[in-house]
């Protein structure tokens, strides 16, 4: 009998993100057009290009720190919090765990969980620091997170690349300046061998970052602690009704504090693909993975598998940037452009499908009412 | 002269309920006309109705003898109509006369803000009513009385003729209602008509030229203040009718489920006493009702109670166990249940399936959670059991709470906190604004659990409800218990003397 509304609401769920991203693409040609060039033509090549192995490696490495940072930024929405510091976050958790994982020597089995540990901690802390900051002084979170985050990027952390700067390596032919290089027991593999088990070889050098399973993990641990554990049965009550929550027990100041603290271990593992890569925090790392990590949230609908394929679309979009510009057929700032016109239509879609959905589910709560009725009588 | 504001049969329904039930009211131009009635009569659906909120689905509304249809305020406005709210809505950072200009700017050409203009407007208003508020102080640093003669001003200045203020008295203190009166006579006798709401007594015959009284939803009576006393008004309101709820044999035990002992809640600043020294107990298998007009200390007692505001001083003691310095948590793990006063902000979490809906409140234990997990196969299992036992009509357990009808989520609420077993039960106006099904259903229910052994803390504003269902009443007024009464004896008309303080213990002894 619950079968038709639950298929119905499939439909709807995944209806939305679709239809977005149709729309995009849509306006998006509207756009290549005035400009004078053939959508058909940078569609197409986007998507062979995209069908390359080596193309399917770089659109993962990119997704992995793009996803880690849609669940950290996550964690905080559903609480009803807008952790906009994972940006910094992120970038003082990998130079601290980059040096400290350079000083010690331990067997990988150890050294490796050690960088991760101290990433998870730093970010903690970092962000922690903000919801400590919330609920003892009620100084909303978006103000002093984007405050840390100044204090983080331009301040600890330039200060602390300069500081622990011990000569880098040559990276794919480039020399790159930063810290002190950690040993081969600190690095993740990369998957390569993996991956080679089933494909042909990945050439150019590129290699599948070893980060991902840690991406993975990171999401089957999301999933089951908002929607399985007591915990998250708080954290997401929280966000929904603060006061009633409240009544229900929740402890609401102690639970802004553990959100952002939640948020920032998950924000913490973000530079984890970059220092593992590198085997080294650089002194130019990537930067605003923090603030796409909030993209991708919001177009995953703040949930562990809609984030992946919103970081799988983001990361794809990037990685064509690349193509565009090589083949000639789109400027390559057509992809920003997509990017912005993907995540206003996905809100839209998003808003139009909850009212659908809402309007299903009161003519069946209705029809509940009035078939009770029917049967009294 | 035409009536300024007269409604015909003005009948407006939410689902589930009747909230205007054909009400005829006629205002008479340059009058201060009262509307008086219980919370629950329909006063503000009817004033949101004038002020063009809320649509009515049957009657007929003249303005001058005008008839009109009220698509938005701003058509009320047009009319002539303006509403002060209780809660104000001015910009604290901007000046009294930014706030009173927003919205309704005058410009020069170019689309700057003619202040000067605006200015002297401002004053030509205020002083032709004898309001006196200097136009730039910041709001911010204006008392609550000062605040609404802003707003007051702000109404008239977009050319109101007929003003509603909706319980002015509520937010001030007595000498700045002596203010608010004069202001009131002042701005009649230059012609305005105000309709207000009040439900204090002595306040309404003091002011007011007609007082119209509102019960159920239906216009009970209109009449002078002249004519009538503080106990007629009081009978009024709440209706002669005794309650239906058949007087029941007592359960009341010995052992005390809920002891409070010199229970003193301040405001946030700790400057003003809310609940003042409150002390009673509550037996098992006992229902102890609080009446009081709202706005007495009930809401805050309530929160000290559950553990969600501190109390400045005072002890409770829960079957045994001091709670007083306990969560929230912990009480509800102790046998604490909540209903509570309004189900959308504190009681449901809207979006969420009903069976989570369920677990709120007692998601730390059996058949909710499992050590550190939620159990969903056991919560679903509680959940269909809740909705069998409890008559909540749903689709199935994953259907969102607001798709449910405010009866049926009330019975959910209410179920979910009976199945647990509370020792204590505290319950905030359980019945408010659900039909008279699901108020049935939701008085038995507590009946029930009474013999069970169940202690009950009823706070109600439904008098009816309160006599019916109470083995004693304690009735709060200005944060105090002021008298204990036996709903076996007391009438209506007595209680509602008490909780107006028309009526003391002393008095009546």
């Amino acid at each position: 009998m619950t079968t038709a509304p639950t298929w119905k609401r499939i439909v709807l769920a995944v209806a939305a993100p679709v239809a977005a991203v149709l729309v995009a693409m849509l306006l998006s040609s509207v756009v290549l057009l005035i400009v004078g060039s053939n959508p058909l033509r940078a569609f197409a090549d986007m998507f062979e290009h995209a069908s390359r192995l080596e193309t399917m490696v770089d659109i993962l490495n990119r997704a992995t720190p793009l996803y880690i940072s849609g669940i950290a930024a996550a964690v905080g929405f559903r609480m009803g919090l807008f952790n906009i510091g994972v940006e910094g976050q992120y970038l003082l958790a990998a130079i601290v765990a980059a040096h400290l994982g350079a000083q010690v020597a331990l067997p990988p089995v150890l050294h490796i969980p050690f960088i991760l540990l101290v990433a998870m901690v730093v970010g903690a802390a970092y962000a922690g620091f903000a919801g400590v900051l919330k609920v003892t002084r009620g100084i909303n979170e978006v103000i002093s997170t984007i405050m840390l985050n100044a204090i983080a990027i331009s301040g600890l952390v330039a200060f602390l690349v300069n500081r622990w700067q011990s000569g880098g390596a040559v990276v794919g032919g480039v020399g790159r300046v930063g810290t002190e290089p950690i040993p081969a027991s600190g690095r993740i593999p990369n998957l390569n061998p993996l991956v080679e088990l089933f494909t042909r070889e990945i050439r150019q050098g590129k290699t599948l970052t070893g980060v991902l399973i840690i991406a993975v993990i990171v999401g089957v641990v999301f999933h089951l602690l908002l929607n399985r554990t007591r915990f998250g049965f708080d954290l997401r009550a929280s966000g929904i009704n603060p006061f009633a929550a409240q009544v229900g027990g929740v402890p609401p100041k102690r639970m802004v504090v553990m959100a952002m603290v939640i948020s920032g271990i998950f924000a913490g593992l973000v530079g984890m693909s970059e220092i593992m890569n590198l085997g080294f925090f650089p002194a130019n790392p990537i930067q605003g993975l923090g603030f796409t990590g909030i993209a991708v949230a919001l177009l995953g609908r703040n949930r562990a598998v809609g984030a992946a394929v919103a970081a799988l679309l983001f990361a794809f979009l990037d990685v064509s940037s690349g193509v565009l510009q090589f083949s000639g057929a789109a400027s390559r700032e057509i992809v920003v452009i997509m990017q912005g016109i993907i995540i206003l239509a996905a809100v839209i879609a998003y808003e139009i499908a909850r009212r659908a959905r809402e309007r299903e589910e009161a003519a069946a709560a209705a029809e509940a009412m009035v078939g009770e009725r029917g049967e009294a009588a | 002269m035409a009536a300024a504001i007269e409604l015909i049969g003005i009948t407006k329904r939410f689902p589930g309920v009747v909230a205007n039930d054909s009400v005829d009211l006629v205002v008479e131009e340059g009058e201060i006309h009262a509307i008086c009635g219980e919370n629950g009569a329909g006063k503000s659906t009817l004033m949101k109705i004038l002020y063009g909120m809320l649509q009515p689905d049957e009657g007929v509304m003249k303005v001058e003898g005008k008839e009109v249809k009220f698509a938005s305020p701003l058509d009320a406005i047009a009319a002539g109509i303006g509403m002060v709210h209780q809660h104000f809505m001015l910009a604290d950072q901007l000046t009294v006369l930014e706030n009173v200009i927003l919205g309704a700017e005058p410009t020069r050409p170019g689309g700057l803000i003619d202040f000067d203009s605006a200015e002297e407007h401002f004053r030509r208003v205020a002083e032709s009513y004898g309001l006196t508020v200097d136009p730039n102080d910041l709001v911010e640093d204006l008392e609550v009385g000062e605040r609404q003669r802003v707003e007051i001003i702000k109404v008239l200045y977009r050319g109101a003729r007929i003003l509603i203020l909706d319980e002015p008295t509520a937010v001030l203190v007595p000498h700045e209602v002596e203010e608010l009166f004069r202001n009131m006579r002042e701005l009649k006798e230059q012609g305005a008509t105000i309709l207000f709401i009040d439900h204090k007594l002595d306040e309404v015959l003091e002011i007011a030229d007609t007082i119209t009284v509102l019960r159920d939803g239906r216009t009970v009576a209109t009449v002078k203040p002249d004519e009538v006393t503080a106990h007629d008004l009081a009978e009024l309101m709440v209706g002669s009718d005794l309650p239906t709820p058949e007087t029941t044999e007592s359960t009341v035990r010995d052992e005390v489920a809920l002891e409070v002992t010199d229970l003193t809640v301040t405001d946030e600043d700790g400057t003003r006493a809310l609940v003042h020294s409150v002390s009673f107990d509550v037996h098992k298998g006992e229902v102890l009702g609080i009446a009081g007009v709202e706005g007495n200390g009930q809401a805050e007692l309530i929160d000290a109670l559950i553990g969600v505001t501190p109390p400045a001083s005072g002890r409770i003691v829960l079957d045994g166990t001091d709670i007083t310095r306990l969560s929230v948590r912990q009480r509800r793990e102790l046998g604490l249940g909540y209903i509570p006063q309004d189900r959308h902000r504190e009681g449901l979490l809207l979006p969420s399936p009903i069976w989570e809906n369920a677990a709120l409140g007692h998601q730390t234990r059996r058949p909710f959670a499992k050590g550190i997990w939620i159990d969903r196969v056991g919560a679903r299992a509680r959940t269909e059991e809740i909705i069998a036992e409890f008559d909540v009509r749903t689709p199935g357990v994953d259907t969102p709470a607001h798709a449910l009808s405010g009866g049926n989520q009330q019975k959910l609420i209410v179920g979910r906190e009976m199945v647990a077993e509370p020792v204590v039960l505290i319950a905030g106006h359980p019945t408010r604004g659900i039909d008279v099904g699901a108020q049935a259903a939701v008085w038995d229910d507590i009946r029930e659990a009474r013999r069970a052994g169940m202690a009950t803390l009823l706070v109600s504003a439904d008098l009816d409800e309160l006599i019916g269902l109470s083995d004693r009443i304690m009735v709060m007024l200005r944060g105090r218990l002021v008298a204990t009464l036996d709903p076996a004896t007391v009438t209506p008309r007595e209680l509602g003397a008490y909780m107006t303080g028309a009526n003391t213990e002393e008095g009546a002894a």
